[in-house]
């Protein structure tokens, strides 16, 4: 019911036409948040990067005391996305609800420097920064949903994602540049990293459209988001993207793995993560597309098997650099295959004026089952080592994910 | 069209405020040292000196200084070498310092001879944390803080290391360690070392091992490998010159650490005269007095001296300094 009624909303949307050359076919709408994120990221990312420099040359903080306030935000995040998700619903304002979120985290970088050496003011600013990641998400994915056609959107989120991923390649050199030219001084990076989020803030005001819905005839109540559930398709999709989440196992310790089964030297360690996010750059769109054409459903669980290949390489019995880099770039493909391929399926399954809400529930449930798997993981690891450990979490995936395979839950079309 | 020129003007106008802040960035740095140095100079061990890092606003910032142990207030000499942590014993020195521009951050350690020559040289991943040089010379030790191991993009671990001066072997990482606590071997994803201080006999070691929120004074064997629980609570051990005693930072609340005395026989402990939070590997400069830096507005420090039994006050050793070593 709901895939009859947004597809027929949609129809009238602005996706550019048959026409178009073939690399126009995704809506400039997309391409226009794509570079937002782009420009965002590489914002981001450059005070990522030298974050650990600053704290602990800079101000000589003791950062093990500071990593402590860390885990308390992700909590907080999962929350905000779906208040970021319903009221960008509830006043139909996606982009300025976006727009809010990309701002706090804007206004943040300045927050650094006036936190100044002050641990509780510097986690203070990076809990701002999460909230506006938090807000900005939900409204933003649903925007590229409804600005695309519906028989494209793993295109779309395709392209979003690898702009998103090449700003988040850019951040740490763009780092490196400012601290060279600027002979070490840390505040530069944070002034240029505000004014390269205030230059995605503009961006996205003057460039993106915000897509005007039907209103409905009195305001979306609260309770309409979770009704969302009701819908058959939604609540299986929501489940077996938690329930996916559940048992695969988090990035970090993908990562770690590989460095205690290889003994790669701790100078290349950074390097692991470069290997992953690259594949995901190259693969993004090629692999939306494909979804397109052959279902997002047995993409996102083919993904899954990719991470289940890519386990197996890390504590199979072959050795050697190869092994290495298969598991690294399974680990791109599952990302590729996975992060923006859910929200691609779940567009079609929600009405219009609902999207980003809708996509804040997927999202959270799915970013909370994937922190409980990442402490479950960090338990197993403890009480059995981590080979043990590595083979109950593939198998336990491999079950799911044949499971989610079989059942076939969500998806209308092939 | 107008709105490509509002995004081009836009862009014009931020990347304009970066350029320019970025450049009368370039240009911040004071031209003259806030306080008295003499530059050039040979910072070859002399055995009269305290060597510290000046961190006294100025071109000469950040460079190995000395002053004569007698006259610490004296204007400081300072050479050429950049530290960001420094420590020396008999004749050999460590000098860990960052790489600039390198990221994710790397650390030169750089092992020094009595003519601060350099004898060694190995790049580490993190940024400096503490150092120090076993009290016979034969083997340096140092913690450096690691991102990237941790579970988010702003946790970090520590990695503390050793180096064999004499026959050059090089132990990256402690993590290895076969740690007991209360008789049982422990194991935990998250343990972390630092702060390591070696006994006389160049055998017996203590360090930090940090894990699930507590923190340990680890007794170690080095030659066996293998170490011991023996304290809750004490961050960066600094053994005293006769063996007996270590002096440690106590954490009292978060971000908030004392300096205190142990007494290893008796376990008896005392809290020393300062009552400020220190953040710094203490370092004893006789069995009776210590000396740590301590950090004032932000990012500057001194150095200070406390007695070590807990009585008396605490004196301001060298304004604008860190990294205090006898050589």
């Amino acid at each position: 019911m709901y895939l009859a009624s947004s597809r027929a909303a949609d129809s009238g949307g602005p996706a550019t036409g048959s026409t178009a050359l073939r690399w126009r076919r995704v809506s400039g709408n997309v391409v226009a948040l794509g570079l937002v994120s782009l420009v965002t990221d590489i914002s981001s990312e450059m005070v990522t990067a030298i974050l650990p420099l600053y704290l602990v040359l800079g101000l000589g903080l003791n950062p093990l005391q500071f990593g402590l306030l860390d885990g308390l935000y992700a909590g907080a995040t999962a929350v905000l996305r779906l208040v970021g998700g319903y009221a960008a619903d509830r006043w139909h304002r996606l982009k300025t609800v976006a727009g809010v979120g990309y701002g706090l985290s804007a206004i943040c970088k300045l927050g650094l420097i006036l936190a100044g050496s002050s641990v509780a003011g510097i986690g203070a600013v990076l809990a701002v920064d999460r909230a506006g990641k938090g807000i900005r998400t939900a409204p933003r994915d649903a925007l590229i949903s409804l600005s695309s056609k519906p028989e494209t959107l793993g295109r779309s989120f395709g392209v979003h994602r690898a702009l998103d991923t090449a700003g988040a390649f850019l951040g740490p050199l763009v780092a490196m540049g400012v601290l060279w030219v600027s002979l070490g001084d840390y505040g530069s990076v944070f002034v240029t990293s505000f004014c390269i989020a205030c230059f995605g803030v503009l961006l996205l005001v003057v460039a993106v459209r915000d897509k005007v819905r039907t209103h409905r005839a009195s305001g979306i109540p609260l309770r309409a988001m979770f009704a969302l559930l009701g819908g058959r398709s939604f609540r299986r999709m929501c489940g077996w993207a938690a329930l996916l989440g559940l048992v695969t196992i988090t990035d970090s310790f993908v990562y770690l793995a590989l460095q205690r089964r290889w003994d790669i030297s701790s100078t290349l360690f950074p390097l692991l993560p470069l290997g992953t996010t690259g594949v995901f750059l190259l693969l993004a769109v090629p692999l939306g597309r494909i979804a397109d054409r052959f279902g997002r459903w047995r993409v996102f669980v083919g993904g899954h098997l990719a991470l289940v290949i890519c386990l197996v390489l890390v504590c199979g019995p072959v050795g050697g650099p190869l092994s290495i880099i298969g598991a690294l770039a399974l680990h791109g493909i599952f990302y590729a295959a996975t992060d923006g391929v859910l929200p691609a399926a779940a567009g079609p399954l929600l009405p219009e004026d609902l999207r980003a809400s809708g996509l804040a529930l997927l999202q959270t449930g799915q970013a909370l089952a994937r922190m409980a798997s990442a402490v479950l993981f960090g338990l197993a690891w403890t009480l059995w080592d981590l080979g043990p450990s590595l083979v109950v979490t593939a198998g336990l995936l491999v079950v799911v994910t044949i499971a989610a395979a079989v059942v076939k839950p969500w998806e209308a079309r092939g | 069209m107008k709105k490509v020129l509002i995004a081009l003007a836009g862009f014009a106008v931020f990347a304009g405020v970066a350029v320019t802040y970025v450049v009368s960035a370039r240009g911040d740095g004071p031209a003259e040292n806030a306080v008295p140095v003499v530059t050039g100079q040979s910072m070859a061990l002399d055995g009269r000196s305290l060597y510290f890092r000046n961190v006294a606003k100025g071109p000469d910032f950040g460079k190995l200084a000395a002053v004569p142990r007698t006259a610490p207030t004296a204007a400081r000499k300072v050479g050429d070498l950049r530290c960001d942590r420094y420590a020396v014993a008999r004749g050999t020195g460590v000098c860990l310092s960052v790489k600039q521009g390198s990221l994710p951050p790397v650390t030169d350690l750089l092992v020094l001879g009595p003519d601060q020559a350099v004898r060694h040289r190995e790049t580490l991943p993190g940024t400096p944390s503490r150092a120090r040089v076993s009290s016979d010379g034969k083997i340096v030790y140092w913690t450096l803080f690691v991102s990237g191991d941790s579970y988010s993009a702003t946790g970090f671990s520590t990695r503390s290391g050793l180096y064999e001066v004499q026959t050059g072997q090089l132990v990256k990482t402690i993590e290895e360690l076969a740690v007991f606590i209360s008789g049982r071997r422990y194991f935990a994803r998250d343990a972390n070392f630092w702060g390591i201080t070696f006994g006389a006999d160049g055998n017996r070691f203590y360090a930090t091992l940090g894990s699930k929120g507590k923190t340990y004074l680890i007794e170690t064997d080095y030659k066996r490998y293998r170490g011991e629980a023996i304290l809750e609570n004490v961050e960066c051990p600094s053994l005293s010159p006769d063996g007996k005693r270590i002096a440690f930072k106590q954490k009292v609340s978060d971000g908030v650490w004392r300096l205190a005395v142990v007494d290893l026989a008796s376990r008896t402990v005392t809290q020393l005269a300062e009552t400020r939070s220190v953040d710094d590997q203490p370092l004893w400069r006789d069995d009776s007095t210590i000396l740590y830096a301590l950090r004032r507005d932000g990012d500057a420090s001194d150095v200070w001296s406390v007695p070590a039994n807990g009585a008396g006050t605490p004196t301001l050793l060298i304004p604008d300094a860190s990294s205090p070593a006898y050589g």
